[in-house]
């Protein structure tokens, strides 16, 4: 996958979104061997481009970046393997996606880092493993950051489940700060939030279903963020935040100057609560959808900077994990094919947010957030990574067509703006419509 | 997933107004002893996952009395037990012949779920702390043989809302006829979102305030066994909430006293309100029987 592409390419005649770079022009680009050798105005880079890409009415923009999927290996391959989690991360613009380690087993050693990586693997995009924060995701022990990060890990985690506990918390900031890895938080205070399965309003008390309330989320973010404040160079990083009440924990931390960075998927800035209708088990996830309130402040932050990222929390399930009772019903929907199309149709077209910021939330915004140097730019020498897509580009996802193993998704039918033409990684195209 | 067959109740929510005034037509003239054989030769399942006496019972009768056959089918002893899901339970039971599926389930959702995959009846008995709209329909029965009509009528629902589907489909059945419902309690039983439900409820904290006026005393058991992780203690409840008497004057002099069952004499009414005059409670099971009659004549299409 990262084997050097001995043919160059000339992207042509495209606009070049890179915010990191600061460019948002009509650019060509030229990529050899698996690098970025040539950015200039169009028709200027003589020479170049043993294949050539006709970008004409098209965005290119570094490689997208998502912080947060799931692909189920090892253990699950019936909902997702590496091979189908990244063809449908290519299928959606991503060129390199970060894996959560909440598999069976739970990926806490240097040696389930490796296997993740191996090209064995079929991975078709770049991949990231985030290794667990706490031995078997248990939340007791620490697991061992320096050799996990040696193998490849870029940030711990014990997603699925918070790491609740005071000590254990600061004990993994601290060891984070000493290596500089971040510590990715799932919030969720499970000692409010037992048997609940979506945002408590007055959706979830229609339907009689227990609920989760948004404070759930907040009090573990507002304590995370004051720890990170606390520990020097820590690193904390808000997975899949999903209320204002966090959001404003956030700012607090980024005001102070802490190290604290968020990301929100796209089912919450594009739905919320009253969306799970009749008990709809494709509205099921964690954190659930929230109140239109919540959903307000997300569009702002995404607008005015204080979220770093979008990140899909693409969580393949199987059918018999879907059809049963709402309460029973697993948490999480796919998001990695749909995640392009709902950020411009909804954050673009509805609410006028400029494309340079979706590109930057797709890109040097992630890449800073775990330090995936070389990426989420595309200047001269950075890694061969571009997104092709035609922001104006209407269509259907199907999720019958989907790439990914599992068609967990409430977006299936859905009409969307914003389409990735070709996805490019490491100089090679792995997608291309 | 297709639309719930033709003739399914799985809720009050989305029934029309039209259908409720149908059934509730229906259930006054269905009658035990004399009935019609109108479901002969139909099967009608009783699939149960949760405990039951009333609805069981009642639904049993009423299918018997319209010459139906009925099977019972319970989470234990049965294939549940082995871990078969709802839908394939359905799937089987359809096989076996099932014209009809009678449910009773824990969990919220539970007979959606099984109409949206069934291509027969399915009539919630009750689901989680969602809907019980058959306790819905035979509670505005009873009011209706009390009052001359739901117009202008008050009515004070009392106790632990938050966990009963029994309250549910009750404010979305009388709020279809203006009936104006105060909701009762303290407020980890009757949250503030409560109100929300329906346009035309209201919240208050203090049953003197509830009770002033009303037409309809509707007391819900309380369940002590999810007192426990709860802040109210059971000597409070009972001081504040407890139906007595005394309390019971303030409604309005004609007022109907009801409870769906079990009752906990001592504990959310005393036993003089539960055997005094005002009490329609033992009415209330009663018109039980006719009113599942209505629900399976509607359900199996032979009285549209």
């Amino acid at each position: 996958m990262t084997r050097p592409e001995q043919k160059s390419l000339l992207i042509k005649g495209g606009h070049l979104i890179d915010p990191a770079a600061r460019i948002n022009a009509s650019m060509d680009v030229l990529l050899r061997d698996g690098r970025v050798v040539e950015v200039a105005v169009p028709n200027k880079i003589r020479g170049g481009g043993d294949e050539k890409f006709d970008a004409r009415g098209l965005i290119v923009a570094p490689g997208f970046i998502d912080l947060h999927v799931h692909l189920r290996e090892p253990g699950q391959s019936y909902k997702e393997t590496i091979a189908t989690g990244t063809a449908a991360a290519a299928a959606g613009g991503f060129t390199s996606v970060c894996t959560m380690p909440n598999t069976q087993p739970v990926v806490d050693t240097a040696e389930w880092v490796s296997w993740l990586r191996q090209p064995e693997r079929g991975a078709v995009v770049n991949v990231f493993p985030i290794a667990a924060a706490t031995r078997g995701s248990k939340g007791g022990t620490l697991t061992d950051f320096s050799a996990l990060q040696r193998a490849g890990a870029v940030a711990v985690t014990d997603d699925g489940k918070p790491i609740l506990d005071d000590d254990i918390m600061r004990m993994a900031l601290r060891l984070g700060a000493e290596l500089n890895l971040p510590v990715v938080q799932h919030a969720e205070d499970t000692r409010v939030t037992e048997n609940c399965s979506m945002h408590a309003g007055p959706t979830s008390f229609r339907l009689g279903l227990r609920a989760m309330p948004g404070s759930a989320e907040a009090t573990v973010v507002d304590r995370d963020v004051t720890l990170a404040q606390q520990i020097r160079e820590s690193r904390l990083h808000v997975a899949h935040l999903s209320t204002s009440d966090a959001l404003k924990a956030v700012r607090r931390g980024k005001r102070a100057k802490a190290r604290v960075t968020c990301e929100i998927t796209p089912h919450h800035f594009t739905l919320i609560d009253e969306n799970v209708g009749e008990y709809d088990t494709n509205f099921k996830m964690n954190p659930p959808l929230r109140s239109a309130t919540d959903r307000e402040a997300i569009l702002v932050a995404l607008a005015d900077g204080t979220v770093d990222a979008i990140a899909t929390d693409h969580a393949p399930h199987a059918a018999h994990e879907k059809q049963v009772e709402f309460e029973r019903a697993a948490f999480g929907i796919t998001g990695l094919e749909t995640a392009l199309g709902l950020a411009v149709t909804h954050l673009h077209r509805t609410h006028k947010i400029p494309l340079t910021r979706i590109v930057e939330l797709f890109t040097s915004g992630p890449a800073r957030v775990f330090d995936l140097s070389g990426r989420g730019s595309l200047a001269r020498g950075s890694f061969a990574d571009v997104t092709i897509f035609d922001p104006k580009k209407r269509w259907t996802f199907e999720a019958a067509n989907t790439r990914s193993l599992s068609r967990n998704t409430p977006f299936d039918g859905c009409q969307l703006t914003g389409k990735a033409v070709a996805t490019i990684v490491a100089g090679r195209i792995v997608y291309g419509m | 997933m297709n639309k719930p067959a033709r003739g399914s109740l799985l809720g009050i929510e989305h029934l029309d107004t039209k259908e409720i005034v149908g059934l509730l037509k229906l259930a006054r003239r269905m009658n035990p002893q004399k009935a019609r054989p109108l479901l002969r030769g139909k099967r009608v399942v009783l699939l149960f996952y949760e405990a039951s006496t009333r609805t069981r019972s009642s639904f049993e009768f009423a299918a018997k009395s319209l010459g139906a056959m009925t099977t019972l089918v319970q989470s234990s002893g049965s294939s549940i037990e082995k871990g078969e899901s709802v839908i394939d339970t359905g799937y089987t039971l359809r096989a076996v012949g099932a014209d009809c599926i009678v449910m009773r389930h824990p969990s919220a959702g539970a007979p959606h779920l099984m109409a949206t995959h069934l291509d027969i009846p399915i009539i919630n008995a009750g689901d989680g702390m969602h809907e019980h709209p058959s306790q819905a329909l035979l509670d505005a029965v009873t009011i209706l043989k009390h009052k001359k009509s739901f117009k202008g009528l008050q009515a004070t629902i009392i106790g632990d809302i938050f966990h009963s589907r029994v309250a549910r489909s009750a404010c979305h059945l009388l709020t279809r006829f203006e009936v104006k419902i105060t909701l009762c309690g303290p407020p980890e039983f009757v949250p503030d979102v409560a109100a929300t439900l329906v346009p035309g409820l209201r919240v208050t904290r203090h049953i003197e305030d509830a009770l002033r006026g009303t037409d309809v005393v509707m007391l819900l058991r309380v369940q002590t066994e999810r007192l426990a992780g709860q802040k109210i203690r059971l000597q409070d409840y009972i001081a504040r909430y407890q139906m007595t008497a005394a309390r019971l004057k303030l409604a309005k002099r004609d007022a109907i006293v009801m409870h769906p069952g079990p009752i906990i004499r001592g504990l959310e009414l005393t036993a003089e309100v539960a055997d005094g005059p005002q009490s329609v409670i033992v009415d209330e099971v009663h018109n039980g029987v006719p009113t599942r009659m209505a629900i399976l004549a509607r359900a199996l299409g032979k009285v549209r």
